[in-house]
C-alpha cells in the first residue's frame, strides 16, 4: 500500500467535505428534531472553509493538515461541533507530531487523542447520546483492527464501522448533554446528529483511503 | 490587580441581542467596568464565534483579567478554546452561573475593586444567594461568635427604595472591604454584596432596612450605607 501523505490526508478531508455537503439537510433534520437545526449548515460551512483554505495553507505533514482542519473548524462553526471536532482535530494533530504520513498505528493515535479531546470538552461520556458514542466504539475497533495486523485501510475501515455501529446505538438513548438534555425522554428515539457526522466523517475517511 | 484598573467581563452567547442586552443590564450597576458583549456569528445568525470571542477578550481587559459568563453548553467550549489560546491562561475565569445574575453581581465587584479571583468567585455563586438570604437557611446564625456584629437600622426616605440603582450603589459601596454586610427588611434578608438580593426585599420609600455588619471593617460598612441613606442615594 502506498504511502498516505499530506496530499493524501488532503484529499480525504476534501471528501469528507463532499460527505458533509451531501448529508447537509439529513444532519439538519436530526438536529432540527432534538437540537437547534444548525449542525448540517455548520459542520458544511466548516469544511467548505477548510477546502477554501488549503491551497493557499498547503500543509505539508498530516499532521499539519489536521492543525488547519482544526483551527477551520473552530473559527467557522457555530455550533458546539465546532469546538467539539476542532480540539479532536488538534489532538489528533498533536499526536501526529511531524510524521510525514499516516499509518495504521499512529492513525489509531490519533483517533485516540481526538477522542480524548471531545471528551475533555464537552465532558460527555458514553451512553449520554453524544458524538462519544460513536467515537469511542470507533476508536476500540481501530485499536483491535490494529492488534489485529491491519493496514491503515483496515484500521480506518474498522474505526468507521464501529462509528456506524455506535450511532445507531444512540437512537433509543435519553440525551444527557447538548441541548437536546433539556428534552429529556422526548429526545430518545432518535438518532444523535454529532454520532452520525462522527461515522459519516470516519465512513468518509476510510471510502478515501480504499480509492487511494 | 493592578493599580485603577478594573477586572474586565465578557458576555458569550449564542445570540448578539442578548450579549447586548446583558451588558446594557449589568453595565447600569458599573459604569467603570469594561464589560464586552460575544454574541452571535458574524453573519447575524445563532451561535458562538471564536474569534469574536477572542477579541472581546483582548477588549475587556485593562491589565486586571477578565471574567466570562456564557449561556448554553457550545458557547462555555468556545471560551474555553478561546481562553486557552491566550499568552497568559491566568488572565481569564470562565465562570459558571445564571447569566444575567452572574453578570450583574460580576459587575458589581468589579466596580467596587475586586480583584479576578474575586469577581469569578461571587459570579459562581450568583445563584445560590437569589433563592434566599444567608440567614434565611436550616442553619442556626452561630457563624463566628469572634467577630462582634455591628448593626444598625434606617428608613428609606429616598423616592424609590432599594430599587435598581440604589441597590446597586449600596452593593458597590460595601464592595472590597472586608465584612460580611446583611440586610433584613421584614422576614427576608439578603447578603448586601448581591444586588439582585437586595432587590429582592422589596424595600420601598418609608420602609426600616436592619443591617448587620461582621469583619475588621464592619463599622466602615455601617458607615458608607449610613451615607448613601442619608443623601437618598445621590436621588
Amino acid at each position: 500500500m502506498m504511502g498516505c501523505d499530506a496530499s493524501a490526508v488532503i484529499r480525504a478531508v476534501r471528501a469528507a467535505a463532499d460527505v458533509v455537503a451531501e448529508h447537509r439537510d439529513e444532519l439538519v433534520e436530526l438536529d432540527r428534531v432534538i437540537g437547534d437545526g444548525d449542525h448540517g449548515e455548520n459542520l458544511r460551512r466548516g469544511f467548505q472553509a477548510f477546502v477554501a483554505a488549503v491551497d493557499s495553507a498547503h500543509p505539508a505533514t498530516p499532521g499539519a493538515v489536521f492543525k488547519l482542519l482544526a483551527t477551520t473548524l473552530i473559527s467557522t462553526v457555530g455550533g458546539a461541533a465546532g469546538p467539539l471536532y476542532g480540539t479532536a482535530c488538534l489532538r489528533a494533530a498533536t499526536a501526529l507530531g511531524a510524521d510525514e504520513e499516516l499509518t495504521a498505528a499512529n492513525a489509531v493515535t490519533a483517533l485516540r487523542a481526538g477522542l480524548q479531546g471531545v471528551v475533555a470538552r464537552g465532558k460527555a461520556v458514553v451512553g449520554d447520546k453524544t458524538m462519544v458514542d460513536a467515537l469511542s466504539p470507533a476508536v476500540d475497533a481501530a485499536q483491535r483492527a490494529l492488534d489485529a495486523g491491519a493496514d491503515l485501510l483496515g484500521v480506518l475501515s474498522a474505526a468507521a464501522d464501529g462509528a456506524e455501529k455506535g450511532a445507531e446505538s444512540t437512537i433509543p438513548l435519553v440525551a444527557r448533554k447538548g441541548r437536546a438534555s433539556y428534552l429529556g425522554e422526548r429526545s430518545a428515539q432518535h438518532l444523535d446528529p454529532g454520532a452520525r457526522s462522527s461515522s459519516l466523517l470516519l465512513r468518509a475517511f476510510a471510502d478515501a483511503a480504499a480509492s487511494r | 490587580m493592578t493599580s485603577g484598573a478594573a477586572v474586565g467581563i465578557v458576555i458569550v452567547s449564542h445570540s448578539a441581542k442578548l450579549a447586548e442586552g446583558v451588558v446594557e443590564l449589568a453595565g447600569q450597576m458599573a459604569p467603570e467596568v469594561v464589560i464586552v458583549a460575544a454574541g452571535g456569528l458574524p453573519d447575524g445568525s445563532l451561535g458562538t464565534d471564536y474569534d469574536t470571542v477572542l477579541a472581546a477578550l483582548n477588549e475587556a481587559d485593562q491589565g486586571a483579567g477578565v471574567v466570562l459568563l456564557y449561556d448554553l453548553g457550545s458557547a462555555r467550549m468556545t471560551a474555553e478554546l478561546a481562553i486557552e489560546s491566550l499568552d497568559d491562561q491566568d488572565s481569564a475565569l470562565l465562570a459558571t452561573a445564571p447569566l444575567v445574575e452572574g453578570a450583574v453581581v460580576a459587575a458589581v465587584a468589579a466596580q467596587g475593586g475586586a480583584d479576578l479571583t474575586e469577581v469569578h468567585r461571587v459570579a459562581e455563586t450568583a445563584g445560590a444567594e437569589s433563592e434566599s438570604g444567608p440567614e434565611s437557611g436550616p442553619q442556626p446564625q452561630v457563624a463566628e461568635p469572634a467577630t462582634p456584629a455591628v448593626q444598625a437600622a434606617f428608613v428609606l426616605t429616598n423616592g424609590v427604595g432599594l430599587h435598581a440603582r440604589p441597590a446597586a450603589q449600596l452593593a458597590r459601596a460595601i464592595a472590597g472591604l472586608d465584612a460580611e454586610v446583611t440586610v433584613r427588611h421584614g422576614e427576608q434578608s439578603a447578603d448586601a454584596g448581591s444586588v439582585l438580593g437586595l432587590l429582592g426585599l422589596d424595600a420601598r420609600a418609608g420602609d426600616t432596612i436592619a443591617v448587620t455588619a461582621r469583619g475588621t471593617q464592619a463599622g466602615e460598612a455601617i458607615e458608607r450605607i449610613s451615607t448613601l441613606v442619608e443623601t437618598n442615594f445621590g436621588e
